[in-house]
């Protein structure tokens, strides 16, 4: 035991990712040894620089990034000091001196000051509105730039700068993004992947100027745009500079400590006085500077060694591989770019049509570089390979195929051969030891659970596979050929349905019993699954079980976030008469509804409905012949449709009246996720028939189905299914489609999702070419809707149907 | 000081499901797990105060409607990795009839 007052006195300066990452590792080497002191610059205990992206793209709150909360360091005896930054280092002394004034003595002093983003010296740069991407001040910042402003321009197309940008559009702001080089992210990508990048990016809304440097700010106190040095005008209310770090080197260079671009460092993390070390993007090591956080945690690692006392702990950097973290868009990139001299050779794929591009650079049967856009599955794989410097000889003509084609050649991805240190997560720094310990220490089973518990895969995601792969390594498990439904069972969706179907199973607790499920009751996520499934499987047999349904699909409501609900009736092909009007008019002043909105999907909510108001509002609105539109349900919600042939002047056929028709036939039925139609008149397609499940386009000759479009989180353009001449065929179709859906897909799964993983061609097979077939989804379709077409809210307001519901049990007095 | 007040029948409650109380300490969620097992949080998810009473129960867990944090009965506690806690009220069954114990001196000092 090391006594108190014997403790070595550790100074740190700079709370970020670096630092703190080497006092973990100092403390779970040598918890004692050091009594520590760390000083932060920021007001903020020390959080995920690297989720910013994700905060700024609504995907993460400020909590959730949080790596050590400040109860952390009072449990570890850390003393913090936040919002001080150090003004200097007296290394005669061996103290710092604070912006408040302190004076704190050291034995040793860690300097892990980060970096600073570079701001061109241009006229306006001090204006309000421009901003860097740095930390969390600049990303509230941006938040309430983008409440009450609505056009952004980001200088810069590197990692950061896309990240911002992506960022900035998810908050609905309209982006520029300003890069001086001809192609984006160009010290990671090739032209032809920067190329794809970009088609992708504009597609999604971003708009770039390439080949462009920024001249001037505009504005007088707040900036109203850029101006280019070509002389072009970006009009934007808030501009966004990353064009790049500068290590953070003032107070090292103050204090006499050898600087070249960052803080000079030997192998053993310390600087050129012995009792100063320096690790993160501060430090520059055999000319080399850092700008991932890779690097920077075997610094942490070695200098946390030093520090307890072993002098054997070298540092090596280890080569680097980057990852754009913009949802639904995948980038990876590693080593070299391209062939630099005749003895590398390039190998490419590409396929325009999906947009994957691969390219391996291979130097003397090494792999020693690789670029890929679309699809990024491999790279881990490839990158491991670089690491390990493995002979590809044997594989080489089947290797641009990834892993699964190139089959296990020698030391292929084997989770168990990876080395203990081998990086599985690169977002958060992730090893595989640390996934491994986690799993066996805590008993991790779960994907969600290692996540939770190291990070690991909690950012971008791409890693998910490995981390999945090592889980069924230390579990002993098999990989379930495909995801587990949850963690009470092993089995998959598809699985699961099949041995309802083949074993007649007709009930949850069957199911649960005759395929072994790990848990009595089934929990919140397998129980509506396995409803919706018996549900599907078995029409009029099975009784829906509404203690397995999510509360919205219970109570034929949308929950809100106070605990309210809404009510959205149905309004038939987005048509409505006065007298509905005035109906829903008189219910929402007779009930005093707080809100009335109309919906994107043409039709009007009741938002603020308490729970006990259901049954009286839905009984005045059934009284005027209006019915559920179950915007709350796993079902269809609405048939949108344009004026039509009636009344428009480029209309061809009856679409309102063909919406009408499907919304009738089809509504009621249960499907794995919600479903939405849409019919166009003509080719304008202004009811958007095109990111709809189903669509129908009216032309002269007849009406063009479409399938599997989506208008949400991952937009997705339909795909053609055929073209028929008569309404009824429409409608067998898009039952026949639905009905298609309903017994296939997986519960959860979007039509897009679905489609996309079957392909759209597999699909036109059972429906177009084999017409028996698709009769008889038709048929199955209709028996299934002669039990589902009761209007809920009818049931519910008789009082006949789960009355209890919307009355409390008891009322206790204060008395 | 304890109150043992009666609120009804165990069968008035859903197996897997639950029912309000309105109480002077709030509106408290009584639970019906399937073994017929009863338990009673204020209905305040430890996140951001969802109605717990609305979600999926199963075994001895609550998923609360809102986020899907998940809350066990026995102690209110949020299952890890979430945090936090959900006032829990003592219960008891009697020939099928239900008892929930409400702090007097409690509901005094909450208003
Ligand atoms: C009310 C409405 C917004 C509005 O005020 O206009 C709405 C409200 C909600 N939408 Fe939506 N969506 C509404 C139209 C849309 C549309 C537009 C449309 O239907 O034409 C879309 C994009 C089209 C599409 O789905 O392809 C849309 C895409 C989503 C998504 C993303 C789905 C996806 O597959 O990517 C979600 C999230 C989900 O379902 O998991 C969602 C989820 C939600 C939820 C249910 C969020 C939630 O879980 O509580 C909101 C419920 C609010 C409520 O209780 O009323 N909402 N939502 C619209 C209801 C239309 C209706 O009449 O029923
Ligand atoms: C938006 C964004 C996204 C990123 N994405 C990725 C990614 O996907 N992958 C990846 O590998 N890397 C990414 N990075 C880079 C990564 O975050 C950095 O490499 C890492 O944070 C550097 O760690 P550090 O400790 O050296 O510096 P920092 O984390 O910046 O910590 C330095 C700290 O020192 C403080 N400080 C400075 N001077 C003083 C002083 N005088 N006194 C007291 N305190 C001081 C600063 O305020 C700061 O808090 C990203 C960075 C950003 C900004
Ligand atoms: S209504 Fe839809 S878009 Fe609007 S906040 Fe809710 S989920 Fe998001
Ligand atoms: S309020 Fe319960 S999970 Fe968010």
């Amino acid at each position: 035991m090391v006594h108190l007052s014997a403790r070595r006195r550790l100074v740190v300066i700079g709370n970020g990712m670096a630092g703190m990452r080497t006092v973990e590792e100092l403390l779970a080497r040598a918890p004692v040894r050091h009594a520590i002191t760390v000083f932060g610059d920021e007001p903020h205990p020390n959080y995920n620089r690297i989720l910013l992206s994700s905060v700024l793209a609504g995907e993460k709150t400020m909590d959730e990034i949080v790596i050590n909360p400040r109860s952390w360091y009072e449990e570890q005896g850390i003393a913090l000091r936040t919002g001080d930054p150090v003004m200097a280092i007296d290394r005669a002394e061996r103290m710092v001196r604070t912006g408040s004034g302190q004076v704190v003595p050291y034995d040793d002093l860690l300097i892990a000051t980060g970096s600073r983003p570079l701001m061109p010296p241009l006229p306006g740069i001090a204006m309000e509105g421009v901003v860097a991407f740095r930390d969390i001040a600049d990303v509230e910042a941006m938040l309430a730039a983008s409440r009450s402003h609505r056009r952004a321009a980001v200088i810069g197309g590197g990692l950061l700068g896309l990240e911002a940008a992506w960022g900035l559009k998810r908050l609905g702001m309209e982006v520029a993004v300003v890069h001086l080089m001809p192609t984006l992210m160009e010290r990671q990508l090739d032209a032809e992947a920067a190329g794809l990048l970009q088609r992708d990016l504009s597609g999604r809304g971003l708009h770039f100027f390439t080949n462009a440097q920024t001249e001037a700010f505009m504005g007088s106190d707040r900036v109203t745009g850029l101006r280019l040095a070509d002389g072009r005008e970006i009009a934007a209310d808030l501009v966004v500079v990353a064009i790049g770090i500068r290590p953070n080197v003032a107070l090292a260079k103050d204090c006499g400590l050898d600087v070249n671009r960052g803080i000079v460092v030997g192998d053993d993390m310390t600087t050129s006085d012995p009792r100063i070390h320096a690790v993160g993007e501060c430090v520059e090591h055999a000319g080399q500077v850092f700008g991932l956080v890779a690097p920077l945690w075997e610094q942490a690692k070695v200098c946390a060694a030093r520090l307890a006392g072993d002098d054997r702990a070298v540092f090596v950097p280890p080569p680097l591989s980057t990852r754009l973290k913009i949802t639904g868009i995948d980038v990876f990139s590693a080593g070299q770019l391209g062939a630099q001299d005749e003895a590398d050779a390039e190998v490419v794929f590409r396929d325009a049509a999906t947009g994957v591009y691969r390219k391996l650079v291979i130097r003397d049967n090494r792999l020693v570089g690789a670029v890929m856009v679309g699809e990024v599955g491999d790279g881990g794989w490839y990158f491991d390979q670089m690491r390990r410097g493995t002979d590809i000889g044997p594989i080489r003509d089947r290797i641009i195929f990834g892993q699964a084609f190139a089959g296990a050649g020698p030391g292929g991805a084997d989770p168990a051969s990876l080395p203990d240190d081998a990086q599985i997560c690169g977002c958060n720094g992730v090893d595989k030891g640390t996934i491994v310990a986690a799993i066996r220490a805590k008993g991790l089973t779960t994907l969600e659970e290692v996540r939770a518990h190291t990070k690991a895969s909690a950012s971008c995601g791409q890693c998910s596979g490995s981390v999945k792969a090592l889980l069924a390594h230390v579990t002993g498990k098999a990989v379930a050929a495909s995801e587990a439904i949850c963690s009470c069972t092993d089995l998959g969706h598809d699985e699961v349905r099949e041995a309802i179907l083949t074993r007649r199973l007709k009930s949850q607790a069957g199911v649960r019993a005759a395929l072994g499920w790990k848990s009595e009751d089934g929990c919140a996520k397998c129980r509506p699954a396995i409803n919706y499934y018996l549900l599907c499987a078995w029409p009029g047999e099975y009784r829906d079980e509404s203690r397995s349904r999510f509360v919205n699909e219970r109570l034929h409501a949308n929950i809100q976030k106070d605990g309210t609900y809404s009510v959205v009736p149905r309004m038939w092909g987005g048509v409505t008469t006065p007298a509905e009007l005035r109906a829903i008019a008189d219910v929402a002043e007779k009930h005093a509804v707080p809100t009335v909105k109309l919906t994107g999907g043409q039709r009007i909510d009741l938002l603020g409905v308490r729970k006990d108001q259901l049954p009286a509002i839905w009984a005045d609105l059934n009284a005027a012949g209006i019915v559920s539109g179950h915007a709350y349900g796993k079902a269809l919600r609405t048939v949108k449709t344009c004026v039509g042939e009636e009344w428009c002047r480029f209309g061809t056929q009856d679409s309102t009246g063909l919406g009408i028709l499907l919304e009738k036939a089809l509504w009621g039925s249960w499907t794995p996720h919600k479903v939405k139609l849409a019919v166009s008149g003509c080719p304008r397609n202004c009811a958007e028939a095109t990111i709809k499940d189903i669509g129908v386009i009216c032309v002269e000759a007849g009406y063009d189905i479409v399938i599997g479009g989506n208008g949400g989180i991952e937009v997705r353009v339909t795909d053609p299914l055929v073209r028929v001449e008569s309404e009824a065929e429409v409608l067998e179709y898009c039952a026949a489609f639905l009905q298609l859906y309903r017994e296939e897909a997986r519960y959860l799964e979007r039509t897009a999702p679905w489609v996309e993983r079957v392909g759209p061609a597999s699909i036109k097979a059972r429906l177009v070419d084999d017409a028996a077939g698709r009769k008889a989804l038709y048929a199955r379709f209709l028996f299934s809707q002669t039990h589902s077409q009761t209007d809920p809210w009818g049931e519910r307001a008789s009082g006949a149907v789960d009355a209890f519901e919307f009355k409390p049990l008891a009322v206790v007095d204060a008395s | 000081m304890m109150d043992w007040i009666e609120i009804g029948n165990l069968s008035d409650i859903p197996s897997r499901g639950a029912r309000t109380v309105e109480t002077p300490r709030g509106q408290v969620a009584v639970f019906r797990t399937a073994d017929d097992a009863v338990f009673a949080l204020i209905n305040r998810c430890p996140h951001r105060g969802g109605p717990l009473s609305e979600g999926i129960v199963s075994g001895r867990l609550v998923a609360c409607p809102l986020h899907n944090w998940v809350i066990d009965l026995e102690s209110g506690a949020a299952v890890a990795p979430d945090e936090g806690c959900a006032e829990r009220l003592s219960m008891r069954v009697r020939d099928g009839r239900l008892w929930m114990n409400l702090d007097r001196a409690k509901a005094a000092s909450h208003g």
